[in-house]
Formats: structure tokens, C-alpha cells, sequence
């Protein structure tokens, strides 16, 4: 913990880190708010698998024809948006089962990425980056394309509060009152799949649902409205992925990992503790 | 001459090849009270949502005050079956009743005053205006109900559609909410779903017996041997389609 506090004041990958869980929290907070009341945490689940195609990709390309400017995370961001569109479309045609799109785009996006991975040099640390993030190698070109794609996740995504907050409680009241129902709910899904590439950064591909969850549900047994749940959850955030850092730091554990675990303990300690609490009530 | 509030003519829909209503014809003129009465499964709520343009029927027209379903919406308010909400969803009663000032007002950013003070009104119009910080899921039924018919009023509609307003509440707070829905019926038409027809019968003008045809009964005409046919409905739809659908404009 010392090391972590001393290290901080010099090292500016350690800002650096420390800045990307904070940026990412915001829109986590404020759009995992809305993935847990919708109940699509699935959704994001796929979208967040997805991802690998898209950074496997991009990392081919910038290893194998040598184009330096496509970053992986860009193709994050394009396999996120394309995943969330697929799924959006097929879930709103309902024709499908949605679950089966679901578990489709999940495993088809992960095997893109191993594809892609396997052919390129040097694959090993590029899929275990990936898979289970690495906050410590961002650089300050990653954190403005960070803060960007945060800047335009929390506009948006408290700008049309009132449409989501109708579109999530009650879709099809919010229909009659002239709500265009499947914009706002692709809308939705493409701030969830930009919001999850945020958090790809910080915990990784198999443990951004956990992230994208568990701080909105400790909120949520504190707070009787939305955006109440929006704040709590962002600070929540906040809290685990910097001492999951701090806490990783010394001992030179995975970060991702810490924060998840630190999260999740939390969350068994409020319900739990909730329920205790309850019942002494009655 | 105004056009009437509901209008059906020869509608049929079905739910892929289920036939779910028949050859339906209804006419609901302003400031009729009318409750669709049936068996689970015989469409009454898929009348509703024709009414509402959420489904369309496979044959036939539906009209809202003249227009097409859609086109009219914003003049209907609806209250749904609470059940079909997320009790674990963070809203307040305030939260909720606001939801029914979307569309009015801005794009972007929060509600306005102006949509505050209306939902305040109707919260108190219904007499649920003291519970407005509560969380929604707190309520007792009843009151979630009040909430939901503040929610459709808030818009300032012309018909008032209910699904089911009397499920799940006891005979006391039944009585008090056909009371409130009285006293609203002096301004608006009202078409509700329900299972329990005597209750309603005193104050509803129009009774509507839905089991894939519609059969159309005003009260003036219900005599208790009547009443029993229609709570009997499912078994003797036979010898409903063999009566000619009628209707008397009281007035």
C-alpha cells in the first residue's frame, strides 16, 4: 500500500491507471444503471466477448501489414458497436430467440479474436492482456481516446435520463406517450458496448459483466431512484477498481482480478447484511 | 356530428394462425363507461391493445376518435397491470408519474415545472399526493393502482383505458377506485378489463362480453339472469353468436 502511494507521486503509468479507472467508472456507474434495470446484463455480457474479434483483428493488422494507427482499441469499439446493433435488431424483430443471439455473438466474436491472435507473432501476452486487462500498460494517447469515448457516454447517456429511465420501467407505456421505443434501446445498447470497451481497458474481457454489475447492485440496495443508483454505483466504481490497484500493486497480483474479487466481496456483505437488517426490522 | 370514441368494424386478429377475436364490432361514444368482461385468453386485452395501436388487427378497421389508433394516442391514457413492472425497478411515485408527461415537453434534459405541478395535481386528484417521494414498490396495490391512473391522467387524456384495475385489490379499495372512476367518467370515457362484473355493473353503461366474438349489452338492459349468462360467458359462446350485436345510445 505504501509502495502504491509512493509510486503514484512518481510513475505516471501509475496515474495513468489510477485516471482510466476513474474515467471509466463514470459511465459505468451511470450506464450499468441502465443495464441492470433493463435486466440485458446478458447483452453486455456478448457484447463484451465480442470485443476479441475486434482487438485481435486490429492487432493483426498493426503486426502483420504493419498498420501502426489501428490501435486494438478502436477495433474494440467497432466489433462492440456492430455486436450491439446485431443484437438489438434480431432482439426488437423478435423472430429469433434472443438468447440464442445472445450466446451466438458471444462465442462467435471470441473465436474471430483467437483466430486472428493465433496468426499473429507473439500472441501469448496479447490474449491474457485482453482477456483479463491490464491497466498498468494504458498511455496517454489511450487516455484521451478514454476520456473521449467517456465524455460522449455520460452526455448522452444523461441527456435522454428521462426517455431511458420510461424505455427501461415501462417500454410499452412509454411507446403511447410517443417514444420511439427501439431508438433509444439501440442507443442504449451502443453506449453499453462503448461503456464496455471503457472497461475492457480496465478488468478485461471476462470480468467487464462483473464490474458492469455488481457496484450498481450494492448501490441499489441504497437508493429508492435512478439516478441516485447512477451516483452511488459511479463511486462504488471508483472505490473498487482504485484499491483493487492499490491493493494489487505490492504483492504484484493481476488488478483486474483484485477489483473484481474486492467488488464482489462487498456485494455478499450488503445483501447479506441487508437481509440481517430486514429482518431485525420485522 | 363527432366521430365515436371507439369504433370497431369487423375486426379479427390472431396470434399466428390462433384466432384470437372475430368479426368484432363496437361503437363507444363519448362518456361511455364500458367494461370488457370474458374469459382468461378471450382477447380482451388484445382489444385494448388494438384500441391502443400496440397490435393490428389482422382484418377490418379499428378508429380513435375518428383517426387511426396510432394517430390517436396521445389523446388516450393508459393504465397497465402493475404486475407487469419490475418491483425491483428504483422509481419514486413521483418518478413514475411524470413518465406520463413524456412527449410533452423537451427533448433533452429534465422534466419541467410545468410537468411537476401537473403530476402533483394528479397525485393528489387521486389521493396519493402524500406518498409521492415513496419508492413505488412500496406501496400496497391499491395505492400502486392510483399511482398508474395518475400516471394516465397526467396527460390530460379524452378515453381512459384500465387493464384489470380490480385485480389484486380487496372489495373495499375495489369500491373506492369505481367511485374515483365515476367521478372521472363525468369528463372522460373510460373502457376497462375486469373479472368482476357486479361490482362495476352500477356505474359501467356499456358491458362488452369478449370470448373471440363480442357481444355488446347495455346495462339498462342487464337483468340477473343476464349476468349469469355473461359470468358464464366461455361455456355458452354459442348461443351469444347467435344474438345480434345491439346497441343503445342512452341520451
Amino acid at each position: 500500500m505504501g509502495e502504491f502511494l509512493l509510486d503514484l507521486q512518481q510513475q505516471t503509468f501509475l496515474q495513468y491507471a489510477v485516471l482510466t479507472g476513474l474515467l471509466a467508472s463514470i459511465a459505468c456507474g451511470i450506464i450499468g444503471s441502465y443495464v441492470v434495470t433493463r435486466r440485458i446484463t446478458y447483452i453486455a455480457g456478448a457484447i463484451a466477448h465480442s470485443v476479441l474479434a475486434g482487438m485481435g483483428a486490429a492487432r493483426y493488422c498493426q503486426v502483420v501489414c504493419h498498420w501502426d494507427w489501428l490501435h486494438p482499441l478502436y477495433g474494440a469499439i467497432i466489433s462492440a458497436l456492430i455486436a450491439a446493433v446485431i443484437i438489438g435488431m434480431v432482439s426488437l424483430s423478435g423472430r429469433q430467440r434472443e438468447d440464442t443471439i445472445i450466446g451466438a455473438v458471444w462465442a462467435i466474436g471470441m473465436a474471430i479474436g483467437i483466430l486472428f491472435i493465433f496468426k499473429t507473432p507473439g500472441y501469448n501476452e496479447d490474449l491474457m492482456s485482453y482477456l483479463f486487462g491490464n491497466i498498468l500498460m494504458v498511455s496517454s494517447d489511450d487516455l484521451w481516446l478514454i476520456a473521449g469515448l467517456d465524455a460522449i457516454v455520460v452526455v448522452v447517456g444523461l441527456l435522454f435520463y428521462k426517455q431511458f429511465l420510461a424505455v427501461c420501467f415501462d417500454e410499452e407505456f412509454a411507446r403511447l406517450r410517443g417514444i420511439r421505443v427501439e431508438f433509444y434501446y439501440i442507443l442504449l445498447l451502443c453506449l453499453t458496448a462503448i461503456t464496455v470497451v471503457l472497461l475492457v481497458t480496465v478488468v478485461g474481457i471476462v470480468m467487464v459483466i462483473a464490474l458492469l454489475t455488481l457496484p450498481v447492485a450494492v448501490a441499489g440496495v441504497f437508493s429508492k431512484r435512478l439516478w441516485h443508483m447512477m451516483v452511488l454505483s459511479t463511486l462504488f466504481t471508483i472505490l473498487f477498481t482504485t484499491a483493487g490497484l492499490a491493493l494489487s500493486y505490492g504483492p504484484n497480483l493481476p488488478a483486474g482480478a483484485v477489483t473484481i474479487v474486492l467488488a464482489g466481496a462487498v456485494y455478499l456483505v450488503v445483501i447479506v447484511g441487508s437481509r440481517v437488517f430486514r429482518t431485525r426490522r420485522l | 356530428m363527432k366521430p365515436p370514441v371507439i369504433k370497431f368494424e369487423n375486426v379479427s386478429f390472431s396470434y399466428d394462425s390462433i384466432n384470437v377475436l372475430e368479426d368484432v364490432n363496437l361503437t363507444v361514444e363519448e362518456r361511455d363507461f364500458l367494461s370488457l368482461v370474458g374469459p382468461n385468453g378471450g382477447g380482451k386485452t388484445t382489444i385494448l391493445k388494438l384500441v391502443l395501436g400496440l397490435l393490428k388487427p389482422v382484418n377490418g378497421t379499428v378508429r380513435v376518435f375518428g383517426e387511426s389508433p396510432v394517430k390517436a394516442r396521445s389523446r388516450i391514457g393508459y393504465m397497465p397491470q402493475y404486475s407487469s413492472l419490475d418491483p425491483l425497478f428504483p422509481v419514486t411515485v413521483m418518478d413514475v408519474v411524470l413518465m406520463g408527461r413524456l412527449g410533452n415537453g423537451k427533448l433533452l434534459g429534465a422534466y419541467k415545472g410545468a410537468d411537476k405541478k401537473a403530476a402533483a395535481k394528479a397525485l393528489q386528484e387521486l389521493e396519493v399526493y402524500e406518498v409521492r417521494n415513496r419508492p413505488f414498490s412500496a406501496l400496497s396495490g391499491g395505492q400502486r393502482q392510483r399511482v398508474l391512473i395518475a400516471r394516465a391522467l397526467v396527460s390530460d387524456p379524452e378515453l381512459l383505458l384500465l387493464d384489470e384495475p380490480t385485480a389484486s385489490v380487496d372489495a373495499v379499495v375495489e369500491n373506492e377506485l369505481f367511485d374515483l372512476l365515476n367521478q372521472l367518467n363525468k369528463k372522460i370515457t373510460i373502457a376497462l378489463v375486469t373479472h368482476d362484473l357486479g361490482f362495476v355493473s352500477s356505474y359501467v353503461n356499456l358491458v362488452a362480453c369478449v370470448s373471440r366474438r363480442v357481444v355488446v349489452h347495455p346495462t339498462s338492459e342487464i337483468t340477473g339472469e343476464m349476468i349469469n349468462e355473461i359470468y358464464g360467458c366461455d361455456v355458452r359462446m354459442v348461443r351469444h353468436d347467435t344474438i345480434a350485436p345491439e346497441r343503445h345510445t342512452n341520451g
